[in-house]
C-alpha cells in the first residue's frame, strides 16, 4: 500500500474542503425528475397564504437543485391551484397521481386544503404532510401522515394554552372571560380549546358568541363584549374579522387585563403595517417571532430570498408566518427521501416517524400521531409599535414571546387599553 | 336596559344601513330599473375600491375623492359593458339565465383578474379619519361609517333628483316599463339603457370608495354583499330607491340589534328571515308602488 505524502494530504483535504463549500452544487442532478405534487390556494380566500407557500417552496425546489437535488435527481414540483375550494381537491389530487405520477405528494395550505386530499392520499398508501392542518389525523389515524403546524398532540387545546398559562400570573387574578370565535371550524376548535384548558381556573365565561364570517360591522358585538365586563377577552378570528375587531376595540376603548387569543391576521406581514401602533399589547396565538429565543439556523437566509419574490407576488412581505413552516415540510420530506435512499412510501414514512429533522423552523420530531413531538404554540405581544411601517417588525422585541418557558423573551404587559 | 348600548347599537345600525345603500343604489338601477341580474355589482363595487386605493396610495389623496375623480371612468366602463350584454344576450332574447351565467362569468374575470395583478392580499386604507369616532353625548360615532353614510344619502338623493327632474333620468325611469312608448318620442332605449347601467356601475365605484373605510379589502370581498344587496335591492321594491334607503336602513339596524342582544351568529338569519316574511306577505317589496 503506497504511503500517503503530506502534498497528496493537503491536496485531499483542499478537494474535500472545496467540495463542501461549493457542494454538491458543482454536481447537477441526473435522470427523471423526482416529481412531488400539491394542490395549493392560488386564488380565492386562502390565496394570501397559499401563495406565500408557494414561493416557500419554489426556493426550496431550487436551493434542493442547486445542491444536486434529492437521491440524485432534480426535483421537480407540480401543483394546480385549487381555488381554495376543498371540492376540487380531490380531483387534483387524483390527476397528480394518475396522470402526473408524482412520486410523492404534499399538501396545500390549511385545514380545508389537508381533509379533502386524504381519502384519496389514504387510498394510494401515499406518505403525505399536510401545511398548518388542524388535528386533522384525528379523524382518519393515518400512519403516513405527518403535519406541518407546531401544535403538537393537544391539537386546538394548544391554540389557547399560551394565553390560558399567561392570564394565570395576572394580578389581579382575572376572574371573567369573553370568549368570541368565528364560525368557522379552526375558530371554534380554538374557542371550545380554551374552554377546556380555563377548567380549574375559577375563570368564568361570562360572554361566548360566535359570528358569522359574513360579519362587516364590528362594534355591536364589542360593545356587547364590553357590556359583560371581562378581565379577559378571548378572540378567535380570521384576517378579515381580525382587522374589524380590532378597529372596533380601538374605537370603543376597550380595556381589558388581556386582550387577543388566536387571531389569524397579525402573523401575516401586510396585516401587520396596515394595523400598526392599533396592535400594540394585542396577545395572539403565533408559529415564529423574530425574537433571539427562536434564531433557527438558516431562516434568516431564507427570509432574504423570499422577501423580494413575495414584494413582486403582491403576498406577505414579511414572511414570519407560513413561508417558513412550507419550506421546512420540504425540508422535512427532502430529508426523510435522502435516509430512506430511495423514493419507496413505506422506508420515507418509516424516515419521518423515526427520524429528526434539522429545519428553517428549528428540529423536528414527530409523534405517532403525526402531530410535532413536542408543541410550540406561541403566544406573542405586540410591543411599541408604531405607524413607520414594516421595518420594524424585523426587529426583536416587537413580538414579544410570552409562552412556552423556551422560547419566552419577555413578561405580559398588562392592562390593554 | 343599558340605554348607552341600546342607543349606540341603533347608531351604528343606521350607519352600517347608510353604506348598504351606498352598495345596493347602483344595483337598484340595474336589476330593479333595467332588470339587469348583475351579480357581479359586488365584484365591480371591489374593483371600484381596488383602483381607487391604488390612485389614493399613489396621488395621496383621500379615497372617497378619488372614488369622484373615478366616476366618469366607471361610468365608461358601465356604458360599453352594457352594449356588449345587449349585443350578445338581450338582443338575442337569452338575457335571463345565460345573462345570469354572463355576469357570474364577469364576476370570476373581475375576481381572478385582480387577484393576478395586485395580489391576493387583503389591502387597507389609512385616513386621517379612519380612527376617529366622535363622541356626542353617549353616542359614538365613528367617521370611517360617518363617511359611507353621508356618501350613500348624497348619492340617493342626487340619483332620485335626477331621475325626477330630468329628461334622461325620467327616460331612465320609464325604459324599464315600456321600450316601445320611449321608442315613440324619439329616445332610443338600449342608449338610456347603457346611460342607466353607466351610472349603476359608477355608483358601484363609489360604493367602493366607502368599502375601504369600512373593512380591509381583498379581491373575493364583494362575496359578502351579494345576498344582502339583492336582499335590500328586493326588499326596497325592487325600482325605488328610497325603498332601498330604507330597506338598508331596515337591515342594518337588524344585524345589528340582534348581534348585541341575540348574538352575532343569528344576525343575518334575521335579517334574511325579514325578507323571506316579506316575500311571503308583500312580495313586491316594502316600498313598492
Amino acid at each position: 500500500m503506497k504511503a500517503v505524502t503530506r502534498r497528496a494530504a493537503l491536496v485531499a483535504l483542499g478537494l474535500a474542503m472545496l467540495g463542501a463549500a461549493g457542494g454538491a452544487g458543482a454536481q447537477s442532478p441526473q435522470g427523471e425528475p423526482l416529481k412531488i405534487g400539491f394542490s395549493m390556494a392560488l386564488t380565492g380566500g386562502l390565496a394570501a397564504n397559499g401563495k406565500a407557500a408557494l414561493i416557500a417552496m419554489q426556493i426550496w425546489e431550487s436551493d434542493v437543485n442547486a445542491k444536486g437535488g434529492l437521491l440524485g435527481r432534480p426535483v421537480k414540483l407540480v401543483y394546480y391551484d385549487d381555488q381554495s375550494n376543498g371540492a376540487s381537491i380531490p380531483g387534483i389530487y387524483t390527476k397528480l397521481l394518475d396522470v402526473d405520477k408524482v412520486d410523492f405528494v404534499v399538501s396545500g395550505y390549511s385545514t380545508a386544503a389537508i381533509v379533502p386530499a386524504m381519502p384519496i392520499v389514504i387510498q394510494r398508501k401515499m406518505v403525505f404532510l399536510g401545511l398548518m392542518g388542524t388535528s386533522v389525523n384525528a379523524h382518519f389515524n393515518y400512519d403516513r401522515y405527518f403535519s406541518m403546524i407546531p401544535l403538537g398532540d393537544g391539537g386546538a387545546l394548544q391554540l389557547s394554552k399560551g394565553f390560558v398559562e399567561v392570564a394565570k400570573t395576572i394580578q389581579p387574578e382575572p376572574k371573567r372571560i369573553a370568549v368570541v370565535a368565528l364560525d368557522a371550524e379552526f375558530s371554534k376548535a380554538a374557542a371550545d380549546g380554551i374552554k377546556q384548558n380555563l377548567k380549574g381556573t375559577g375563570i368564568k365565561v361570562v360572554y361566548d358568541r360566535t359570528y358569522p364570517p359574513s360579519t362587516v360591522d364590528f362594534l355591536p358585538l364589542v360593545r356587547a363584549i364590553q357590556a359583560s365586563k371581562p378581565d379577559l377577552v378571548f378572540l378567535a378570528s380570521y384576517p378579515v374579522d381580525s382587522a374589524g375587531l380590532i378597529r372596533a376595540i380601538r374605537q370603543t376603548k376597550l380595556s381589558a387585563s388581556m386582550v387577543g387569543g388566536v387571531m389569524i391576521g397579525p402573523q401575516i406581514g401586510g396585516f401587520k403595517q396596515q394595523n400598526g401602533s392599533a396592535l400594540n399589547n394585542l396577545v395572539t396565538w403565533d408559529i415564529f417571532a423574530p425574537e433571539a429565543t427562536m434564531k433557527f439556523p438558516g431562516v434568516d437566509a431564507f427570509l432574504d430570498k423570499y422577501r423580494p419574490i413575495a414584494a413582486k407576488q403582491g403576498v406577505d412581505p414579511l414572511g414570519f408566518y407560513v413561508p417558513p413552516m412550507a419550506y421546512a415540510m420540504m425540508e422535512v420530506l427532502g430529508q426523510a427521501i435522502e435516509a430512506a435512499a430511495k423514493p419507496d412510501q413505506a422506508l420515507v414514512a418509516e424516515q419521518l416517524r423515526n427520524g429528526t429533522f434539522q429545519t428553517i423552523a428549528g428540529e423536528i420530531k414527530f409523534a405517532a400521531n403525526g402531530e410535532w413531538a413536542e408543541p410550540r404554540s406561541l403566544l406573542v405581544q405586540y410591543r411599541g409599535i408604531d405607524d413607520s411601517g414594516l421595518d420594524q417588525f424585523k426587529q426583536a422585541g416587537k413580538q414579544v414571546i410570552l409562552y412556552p418557558e423556551k422560547y419566552k423573551s419577555g413578561d405580559l404587559a398588562v392592562p390593554f387599553q | 336596559m343599558d340605554i348607552e348600548l341600546l342607543v349606540n347599537t341603533l347608531v351604528s345600525g343606521l350607519l352600517l344601513g347608510g353604506f348598504y345603500a351606498l352598495a345596493t343604489v347602483g344595483l337598484t338601477l340595474a336589476f330593479g330599473v333595467l332588470d339587469v341580474v348583475n351579480i357581479a355589482h359586488p365584484a365591480f363595487m371591489v374593483l371600484g375600491a381596488m383602483v381607487a386605493m391604488l390612485c389614493a396610495t399613489a396621488a395621496g389623496l383621500d379615497p372617497v375623492l378619488v372614488g369622484v375623480l373615478l366616476l366618469p371612468a366607471f361610468f365608461a366602463l358601465g356604458y360599453g359593458f352594457y352594449g356588449v350584454y345587449f349585443r350578445f344576450f338581450e338582443k338575442r332574447g337569452d338575457a335571463a339565465i345565460q345573462g345570469l351565467a354572463f355576469f357570474f362569468a364577469v364576476m370570476f374575470v373581475i375576481e381572478v383578474s385582480m387577484s393576478m395583478a395586485l395580489g391576493p392580499e387583503q389591502r387597507q386604507i389609512e385616513t386621517p379619519y379612519s380612527w376617529t369616532t366622535w363622541q356626542i353625548g353617549m353616542v359614538e360615532v365613528p367617521l370611517r361609517m360617518l363617511v359611507p353614510f353621508c356618501l350613500g344619502m348624497a348619492v340617493l338623493v342626487a340619483l332620485s333628483r335626477w331621475l325626477r327632474s330630468t329628461f334622461i333620468g325620467r327616460t331612465v325611469s320609464a325604459v324599464g316599463q315600456d321600450q316601445q312608448a320611449l321608442r315613440f318620442v324619439g329616445v332610443d332605449p338600449v342608449r338610456v339603457k347603457r346611460i342607466a347601467f353607466g351610472i349603476a356601475i359608477a355608483a358601484a365605484c363609489l360604493a367602493g370608495s366607502g368599502l375601504l373605510l369600512v373593512q380591509p379589502v381583498d379581491p373575493w370581498s364583494g362575496h359578502t354583499y351579494i345576498g344582502r344587496v339583492f336582499s335590500i335591492c328586493i326588499l326596497g321594491g325592487l325600482a325605488s330607491l328610497r325603498g332601498t334607503w330604507l330597506a338598508a336602513l331596515i337591515f342594518g339596524v337588524l344585524e345589528n340589534f340582534t348581534s348585541t342582544y341575540v348574538g352575532p351568529a343569528w344576525s343575518l338569519a334575521v335579517a334574511f328571515g325579514l325578507l323571506l316574511l316579506t316575500l311571503l306577505v308583500r312580495p313586491q317589496g316594502l316600498f313598492a308602488r
